[in-house]
């Protein structure tokens, strides 16, 4: 397990990286670097919008498949990678 | 019946008793007369019919009586189930501790090692990337410019050239209320003044009539609206007086006042503000600054009364002696107070402007006494903690930063604004935006790096510390013959809207543009840089 640590510090200590969680398939988060509240808001509504991306991309081409997901806001970026099982999430400053 | 019968029962029985029985009286009857020797004497045979039976048989009659068998039953009872629980509470998990690691199933690490190498590349990309560089969204359509939405004014009042001293807007946005009264003339008037409410979402707005209007009996200097009661309004008059009104009630509107009392201000009251109790967070006092050097908290006490709850008194002996001021004169001189701004991050802590022009730091929990001799009630304490470098002249308001905890602004009438950090004496900036007087200051309620300032020349000024730290982003005009504006407030729900009043008597409601009103990016950052580095 400590293998998944370190990966997870590795990301968290890109430049500009404010928060990195994972998020089981039930939009359940498994691990989280963030304070419980904000955890939980991200992991659900991220969870609910990820599957909302990919059942888009599916529906436009049945041979394709959501890989990645980027979201720029104001204030951040976050990205999703997507797996059958898990998602990865992690919340960055945008470049200065 | 004894008696009658015995003897008939002896004559039965023979001659023996019937001997006896005549020996015996013939003793009895030989003692008084002496009369002759024992002889036998034969008696005849009574016999005497017995009454007795004939009656007895006649009135007998026989009856029976038995009581009810007591009835007996016999029953059992017995519960019929029981049972045992145990219940304990589980350990409590630390908040924020990492969840129990058997919900990792074994794709985890895969997962993690086959997004890893993509994630950091995206990261990297993102944190070199240009590409939304000075790319903005437009969600709505953008208000370029400042307009004015509404002039507002009440001619009877404006008749007797009284000047808008106060704007508040009330707890749901709608409804700005001004009030009426003179900052030009220091003498006591008995010209009745007003304070006048309007609706701005009502349909049918007539700008030059209130939907409600209060009369006072003397000049309004402030107005704050309650925080949560949307017709509640408290105001401090020229006199000293601390009033709360209701402007749901036009034919009754006065709720509380303090009267004039040995607790009142004996000078004008330029600042109120609503203060949760102590305690008792959804219940409200209303705090008064004026000129007698007194900050009071006031609640409600029995009917129509608002009764002294606390209070503090400042003098020139025993304010912190960080920066030089004049030298104190002999005995007690008060410090006459003239605005008074809230922290949004410690509720006790507090900036008061002074006649002085120096602002203060004050702190509700201060515990020493005040020396003054002033009566009161309750014991009046010196909460200042801090002084601040001054302005060249009465500082006339003051603002708390929503978004800093140190930050605050004060305006005088020096015409300088200084942007103070509550750390240090010295201003961090200090903006002359006017030649004549300032009367108000307020940091935008959305915007960290905006604020606005009432000028003595007729203008509102809009200032982006972000575009420039120099000169005003927007002015615009509020009066056209330059008389002065004297108060200013945004409003914290419809947060374009900023209602300005001024000395003709006439509240402008301004519409701000967009740039006033939405946050760009990373500004939290920029303004705490601000504060850090002019400090530094």
């Amino acid at each position: 397990m400590a293998e998944v640590e370190e990966t997870l510090k590795r990301i968290q200590n890109h430049k500009g990286v404010i928060g990195t969680m994972v998020v089981n398939a039930e939009g359940i988060p498994i691990r989280t670097t963030l304070d419980n509240s904000t955890t939980v808001q991200y992991a659900g509504l991220l969870h609910q919008l990820t599957m909302k991306a990919r059942s888009t991309v599916r529906d436009i081409d049945p041979q394709n498949d959501l890989t990645f997901l980027r979201i720029r806001s104001k204030k951040h970026e976050i990205m999703v990678a997507p797996d059958k099982e898990y998602l990865l999430i992690v919340i960055q400053n945008p470049c200065e | 019946m004894a008696t009658c019968a015995q003897p008939r029962h002896l004559c039965l029985a023979g001659s023996a008793g019937a001997v006896a029985l005549a020996t015996g009286r013939a003793a009895s009857a030989e003692g008084p007369g002496r009369s002759g020797p024992l002889q036998d004497e034969t008696l005849g045979v009574v016999s005497v019919p017995s009454q007795w039976r004939g009656v007895q048989g006649l009135r007998g009659e026989t009856k029976s009586c038995q009581t009810a068998s007591v009835a007996t039953a016999e029953a059992s009872v017995q519960t019929r189930r029981c049972a045992d629980a145990e219940v304990q509470t589980e350990a409590v998990v630390p908040a924020g501790s990492p969840p129990a690691p058997q919900h990792d199933g074994p794709g985890l690490v895969a997962f993690l090692q086959r997004v890893e190498a993509l994630m950091i590349r995206e990261l990297n990309k993102n944190w070199q990337s240009h590409a939304f560089d000075g790319f903005e969204v437009n969600w709505t359509e953008p208000q370029e410019t400042v307009t004015c939405l509404h002039t507002l004014g009440y001619p009877p009042a404006q008749g007797q050239g009284l000047h808008v001293t106060s704007v508040s807007w009330n707890s749901t946005g709608s409804v700005v209320a001004c009030a009426y009264g003179r900052l030009d003339d220091g003498d006591w008037s008995t010209l009745k003044s007003f304070v006048c409410a309007w609706n701005l979402d009502r349909r049918g707005l007539n700008p030059r009539q209130p939907s409600a209007v209060v009369e006072v009996p003397s000049a309004v200097m402030c107005l704050a609206f309650h925080p949560t009661q949307p017709s509640h309004i408290a105001g401090g008059l020229y006199s000293g007086e601390v009033l709360v009104w209701d402007t749901g009630r036009p034919e009754d509107p006065l709720l509380w006042r303090t009267g004039l009392t040995d607790d009142t201000h004996t000078d004008p009251v330029y600042q109120v503000l609503w203060l949760p109790e102590p305690r008792h967070s959804h219940r409200w006092q209303v705090l008064s600054v004026a000129t007698d050097g007194k900050v009071l908290l006031w609640q409600a006490a029995g009917p129509g009364q608002l009764q002294l709850a606390g209070g503090f008194a400042l003098v020139v002996q025993q304010l912190p002696r960080n920066t030089k001021l004049k030298k104190p004169h002999r005995g007690e001189t008060e410090v006459g107070t003239t605005a008074v701004a809230f922290s949004s991050f410690d509720p006790g802590l507090f900036v008061l402007g002074t006649e002085g022009g120096f602002p203060l730091k004050c702190s509700l929990a201060a515990e020493e006494a005040a020396a003054t001799r002033a009566p009161s009630s309750v014991p009046l304490r010196a909460p200042a903690q801090f002084t601040f470098s001054p302005h060249g002249g009465p500082v006339y308001s003051v603002s708390c930063s929503p978004f800093h905890r140190n930050l605050f602004l004060s305006a005088g009438t020096d015409g300088h604004v200084h942007l103070h950090s509550m750390l240090q004496a010295q201003p961090l900036t200090s903006l002359q935006l006017s030649r004549k007087y300032l009367f108000a200051v307020r940091w935008s309620p959305v915007r960290p790096l905006v604020f606005a300032a009432a000028s003595g020349e007729g203008d509102v000024q809009l200032f982006d510390l972000q575009k420039s730290s120099q000169k005003p982003t927007v002015s615009v005009k509020q009066t056209q013959d330059e008389s002065p504006v004297y108060c200013l407030e945004f409003n914290q729900h419809q947060t374009q809207l900023l209602a300005a009043g001024d000395a003709e008597g006439v509240v402008k409601v301004w519409q701000l543009s967009t740039e006033f009103t939405e946050q760009g990016p990373r500004e939290t950052e920029a303004l705490e840089r601000l504060a850090a580095e002019v400090a530094a």
